[in-house]
């Protein structure tokens, strides 16, 4: 049933030039940065003599294209996200998947799920780029795997946080500006707090929690944050979509 | 099993403070249409969306063929098509696309769902407007298009709220044909404020106002009081009320519009000849005397008006 969901998500993503159109872009600007990691590399290591200021491929044009994903991705995700539930609000389409027999938790999670496997989409293209580079030298599989993984769980965090959003309200537009502000404050939260290093509030910020995963480092730390980042919103969601019902 | 499809036992739904439907409890056997009347803002679609389970009831319950929509809402859902009063379209789908997404959402197993799909266009008119999209459509194909997505999973009952709304007369037709069609085979409620709607397609009907239901019965004892027992009289020189109660069987005698006089006479007991022959000798001047048939509109505004006084 959940498969129901994500299938249908995705066929609504595809069905208008949305889904091509953003996907094209992410891919030209990732490829962009992929080029001209490479191509810097050689410039910048051609004048590094000494053998400790010498870094890997991968370390080096991972770093560009990862670190500006992640970026990317705050701009993209609520783009995608703002019309999950909102858009369904306002044309009044809820009804057909709460009359249907699906409980709120499978439509939401069908909802995250199906946008999530888009997001996969970028991410394995992002992944195959970089990997590519194999052909011609050794590159390091357990760094991008280490940035991969991080990215997806950012990429979820995201999502789960643009999906609660959008069911507040039943203006996508809204939904879209709501959701990229909360991330971005929660991206820069570790920057207005630098000076205070064992800070709570900066322990919050999703991109002090991203950077391990970007070193290269898996910590369950981080992972568990992702994790309870993205069950705390689906779970809001969930019963924001249930007082739908209750309250009328 | 009993043939009882849909059992609503005192549905309350309680808005800030003011009761949108008060205590409504009705059953619905199988094979049967029933119409739920009632003037804007009655309560009709409040009573439809708890029925559907996408409205919690505060108070009461729905049995949908003997399942607890509380308890186990996605069993009882499964029995359900439902037909909101906007209808639930993608609009960026086709039909054929909408329709496949409705049948798996309801259910429907794979191999089966492009049959489900075609049985469910040809029966709403809808077969050459396969690879169309939704957004494209004109209301009354949408609106079929909705009621596809009803029946898509064969339900044991079909709720349609306002089904004819925005259709054209050839197509209202061909809805009401559906839904007598439906009608055999699942139990249908459906809404309307189109009364001769009711009276054509429905087998039972049912009147709520202001949350309340006032009227509960088959659609032939709403006929009867329609045509009742009264006697439209137009007389060019009126005789004075007396003269006609003094007539064998007339009970009462009042002024109606346009100079003519409604007569009100017991059960069984006809005195047309005997007012013709009385107007006869009498000179009374008759130009016309007709049974006189209250309207399913004066029926429908008595019953709520009475409620109200």
């Amino acid at each position: 049933m959940i498969f129901n969901i994500i299938r249908k998500e995705l066929k609504s993503l595809f069905s208008s030039p949305m889904g091509w159109v953003v996907l094209a872009l992410l891919q030209f600007v990732f490829g962009t940065f992929f080029l001209i990691g490479v191509d810097q590399y050689f410039q910048t290591m051609s004048g590094a003599m000494r053998p400790e200021q010498r870094i890997g491929i991968t370390a080096f044009v991972g770093q560009s294209v990862f670190g500006i994903a992640s970026f990317v991705m705050l701009f993209a995700v609520p783009l995608l996200s703002m019309r999950l539930i909102s858009e369904e609000r306002r044309q009044q389409t809820l009804t057909f998947l709460f009359s249907a027999p699906l409980s709120i938790t499978e439509v939401v999670l069908g909802k995250f799920l199906g946008l999530v496997s888009f997001l996969s989409i970028v991410i394995v293209f992002i992944a195959a780029m970089v990997s590519s580079m194999n052909l011609w030298t050794e590159v390091d599989f357990g760094y991008i795997f280490s940035n991969v993984l991080g990215l997806w769980l950012l990429v979820a965090s995201f999502s789960a946080l643009g999906i609660y959003v959008s069911s507040l309200t039943s203006q996508p537009v809204v939904a879209g500006i709501i959701t990229f502000i909360a991330l971005f404050a929660l991206l820069i939260l570790d920057h207005f707090l630098a000076g205070d290093p064992t800070s709570t509030m900066a322990y919050l910020s999703l991109m002090r929690h991203f950077e391990p995963f970007s070193r290269g480092l898996l910590d369950t730390k981080d992972f568990a944050y992702f994790i309870l980042f993205i069950i705390t919103f689906l779970t809001l969601t969930i019963r924001r979509l249930d007082a739908d019902r209750l309250r009328g | 099993m009993s043939t009882v499809t849909v059992e609503a036992s005192n549905l309350t739904r309680i808005y800030g403070g003011r009761e949108a439907v008060s205590d409504v409890s009705f059953n619905l056997n199988k094979g049967e249409v029933l119409g739920f009347l009632g003037p804007n803002g009655a309560g009709k679609s409040t009573t439809m969306k708890m029925i559907t389970g996408n409205l919690a009831p505060s108070a009461g319950g729905v049995k949908i063929c003997g399942i607890d929509m509380i308890e186990n809402p996605k069993e009882a859902k499964a029995l359900i098509g439902y037909l909101p009063e906007s209808p639930p379209l993608y609009r960026e789908f086709t039909v054929d696309e909408y329709l496949a997404v409705a049948a798996r959402l309801h259910g429907v197993k794979g191999a089966h769902v492009k049959k489900a799909v075609e049985r469910a266009k040809e029966r709403c008119g809808l077969t050459e407007m396969s690879k169309r999209l939704i957004e494209n459509l004109s209301k009354g194909y949408q609106q079929r298009v909705g009621i596809a997505q009803a029946i898509i999973h064969n339900p044991m009952v079909v709720i349609l709220d306002e089904p004819t709304v925005g259709l054209d007369p050839i197509q209202i037709r061909d809805i009401r044909a559906l839904i007598k069609e439906l009608g055999g085979e699942h139990s249908v409620i459906l809404s309307t404020h189109i009364l001769p709607e009711v009276e054509i397609v429905c087998d039972h009907v049912q009147i709520i106002h202001k949350g309340k239901l006032v009227f509960s019965g088959g659609i032939d004892v709403l006929k009867q009081q329609r045509t009742g027992n009264k006697l439209l009289l137009g007389l060019a020189n009126p005789p004075a009320h007396e003269a006609l109660l003094a007539i064998d069987g007339v009970v009462a005698v009042e002024a109606a519009n346009e100079g003519l006089l409604r007569v009100r006479f017991n059960e069984g007991q006809s005195p047309a000849e005997a007012i013709v022959q009385a107007a006869v000798s009498n000179g009374w001047g008759l130009r016309q005397i007709n049974p006189d048939q209250t309207s399913l509109e004066d029926v429908f505004v008595q019953l709520t008006y009475q409620e109200a006084a």
